[in-house]
């Protein structure tokens, strides 16, 4: 009788201790959904128009303010729409025209107009935007997300 | 008309009543017993113990570090609810806050400087703190835990200072945590996800600032009040450690806390005070122009107590550099009380002759030793280019990192051959750390320029 009624007791500690836990367990789920970030698509502001192809020159690198990102038009007369952010930690990466290089000036990493890393600290090459060139002839470049890629490759540049 | 069966008493004037109501006991209090009961009795004094250990209130002993951070707390606290009434946390309006503390504001900018200066200041003497404590052996058995607790409290400290450094929203703040928080991306798996919580998107912007502004003000304040409360409980529970020199017996003789320790910390409460006041009078915080999440500036620099770590990431892979280094620092901090045996050398400074020597060696060691190995680095070392056709993260990360683990275990090693005891032994490695990691920061604060390339401070 005695065991019996010990044994109850037991149950009903460990239901309330279970219940005391499924109770954090939920308000702290509660408290990280609340604190998601609230928006997270179309952050700078989606597709970007950059015009004819044809009027920009062979070799170039135009910054796009608006968007984040270089417009960069290889010797070949390929595109590719860099993004500017450093993938090693973050900073807005500069182009250095004397020397033909993005060079991050927080830690030294360089990168060449392609986005390829040619000093460290940097193990990845700049990211990239989504870039077509409609039938008319006009570059458009989609700014939703950026295309992470562990190396440098043909398929990453848009020809004409 | 008197009560005949009480016999009268002496009449009470309303004010001594409002007194005696707002003070328990008798103040001042005449004797020892008084003066015990009231540090029991008192709401605030009862952080103290009724009685303190003679030795122990030797200056050159704690040098009032702990002591240090209150009065530190309080005046950030008073100016921190004083700024809340001039800021706003949003990057149109944070930046003309800080213009508004410089010009318009009355006493703006003392109140700005105070609290920052108060805040750097904090992050030093918690090391301070943490430094006495370990080289008087003050986290054995029992106050591991509170060791914990205070490892816990200087990040915590950390943490108050890099989400504070945001709020001027100037470019010196905007490229410090756009830097500071990458390094959380890192981490495997969840750093992603993280990083995008704390800042409420891809990139530094208005919800960080919001987010920032919330742990600065409310979350990280109320964590540190917490565990500061059971912190001071626990070194009173645990009591403090006596002081001695070697050979010598322990000196057990108590005093009561009032007036011994109370009156030590109030005149260095003061002095304290005054010195605080007359820099934040004559030295300004930083400000530099408003953020501009175009241009980094060059170079681009952390918060200076994350310059060793952005140090370290010029010369590993970032999973090694912002999170295996510093991941593995941290670990060995956390276990360092719960693997000490030795209780004979409680109180004394380096635990022996023997100890202080190999911690001063050991000190030089790190700082000629770290600099030398920036140095190869920078004209030589270069592993990714020796080894091309290994992934970075091994080549810049598990082969410099395996050299490294092999000098110091090798170090340890030798110094246990020659006959050092293992607590010794282990203090002289913990120093060498300790060095080497304030190398890396002199480093990073005063030899990077331009480009984060190796210059001459004086040049």
């Amino acid at each position: 009788m005695t065991e019996q009624k010990a044994s109850r007791k037991d149950f009903m500690n460990i239901v309330w201790g279970a219940a005391g836990v499924a109770a954090a367990v939920e308000l702290g789920l509660v408290g990280l959904r609340f604190l998601s970030p609230r928006s997270t698509s179309g952050e700078f502001g989606g597709t970007f128009n950059m015009g004819d192809f044809n009027q920009i020159p062979a070799g170039s690198v135009t910054p796009v303010e608006a968007g984040k990102f270089y417009l960069v038009r290889l010797e070949d007369g390929g595109f590719l729409a860099i993004y500017r952010r450093c993938t090693h930690l973050g900073c807005a990466v500069p182009f250095e025209q004397s020397s033909r290089q993005f060079v991050c000036p927080c830690h030294g990493s360089k990168f060449t107009t392609e986005g390829d890393v040619q000093n460290q600290p940097a193990t990845r090459p700049l990211d990239i935007f989504e870039l077509t060139i409609t039938d008319s002839g006009e570059i458009v470049v989609d700014t939703k997300n950026p295309i992470e890629r562990n190396q440098t490759s043909p398929e990453h540049i848009t020809y004409a | 008309m008197l009560d005949p069966v009480t016999p009268p008493t002496k009449k009470t004037g309303l004010f001594s009543r409002v007194r005696q109501s707002i003070q328990r006991g008798p103040l001042p209090p005449s004797d020892d017993r008084g003066r015990m009961k009231m540090v029991l009795n008192s709401l605030v004094l009862h952080i103290h113990p009724v009685k303190v250990s003679r030795p122990a209130l030797k200056f050159s002993y704690t040098f009032g570090l702990g002591g240090l951070l209150m009065l530190l707390s309080a005046v950030l606290a008073v100016t921190g609810v004083l700024l809340l009434f001039v800021y706003t946390p949003s990057p149109d309006a944070a930046y003309e806050s800080m213009i508004a503390l410089q010009t318009e504001i009355p006493f703006g900018n003392l109140i700005r400087n105070l609290h920052h200066w108060s805040g750097n200041l904090m992050v030093v003497v918690s090391v301070l703190h943490l430094l006495r404590v370990f080289y008087t052996s003050g986290f054995t058995k029992p106050r591991e835990f509170n060791w914990v607790m205070g490892v816990s409290l200087l990040l915590l400290i950390v943490a108050a200072n890099f989400t504070g450094y945001l709020l001027p929203w100037d470019q010196l703040a905007y490229w410090a945590v756009t830097v500071g928080t990458s390094l959380l991306d890192y981490l495997p798996v969840i750093g992603g996800s993280m990083t995008r919580l704390l800042l409420g998107g891809s990139e530094v912007g208005a919800a960080t600032l919001t987010n920032f502004y919330g742990l600065h003000i409310a979350l990280i304040p109320l964590t540190i009040f917490g565990l500061v409360s059971f912190h001071i409980w626990r070194v009173r529970k645990d009591t403090i450690t006596v002081p001695r020199e070697i050979d010598q017996e322990i000196d057990t003789e108590k005093v009561t806390t009032i007036p011994h320790l109370v009156s030590i910390e109030f005149v260095f409460a003061l002095v304290w005070l005054a010195l605080l006041i007359s820099w934040s009078v004559f030295v300004n915080a930083p400000l530099e122009s408003a953020a501009d999440p175009a241009h980094s500036p060059n170079p681009a620099k952390a918060a200076w107590y994350f310059m060793g770590f952005q140090e370290l990431l010029m010369h590993f892979h970032p999973l090694f550099g912002a999170i295996i280094i510093p991941g593995l620092g941290l670990l060995g901090l956390l276990v360092i009380p719960y693997l000490d045996q030795d209780m004979e050398t409680i109180g004394i400074w380096f635990r022996s002759a023997q100890g202080r020597l190999y911690a001063r060696l050991s000190f030089l060691l790190g700082v000629i030793g770290t600099f030398g190995f920036v140095w190869l680095d920078e004209i030589w070392l270069d592993f990714p280019g020796w080894l091309p056709f290994l992934p970075s993260v091994i080549s810049n990360g598990w082969v410099p990192m395996a050299f490294i683990l092999l000098v110091l275990i090798g170090y340890y090693e030798t110094l246990k051959a020659i006959g050092i005891k293992t607590c010794e032994a282990r203090q002289a490695l913990f120093t060498l750390l300790l060095a080497s990691f304030i190398t890396l920061t002199l480093i990073g604060i005063f030899f990077r320029g331009e480009g984060m390339a190796l210059i001459l401070p004086w040049s």
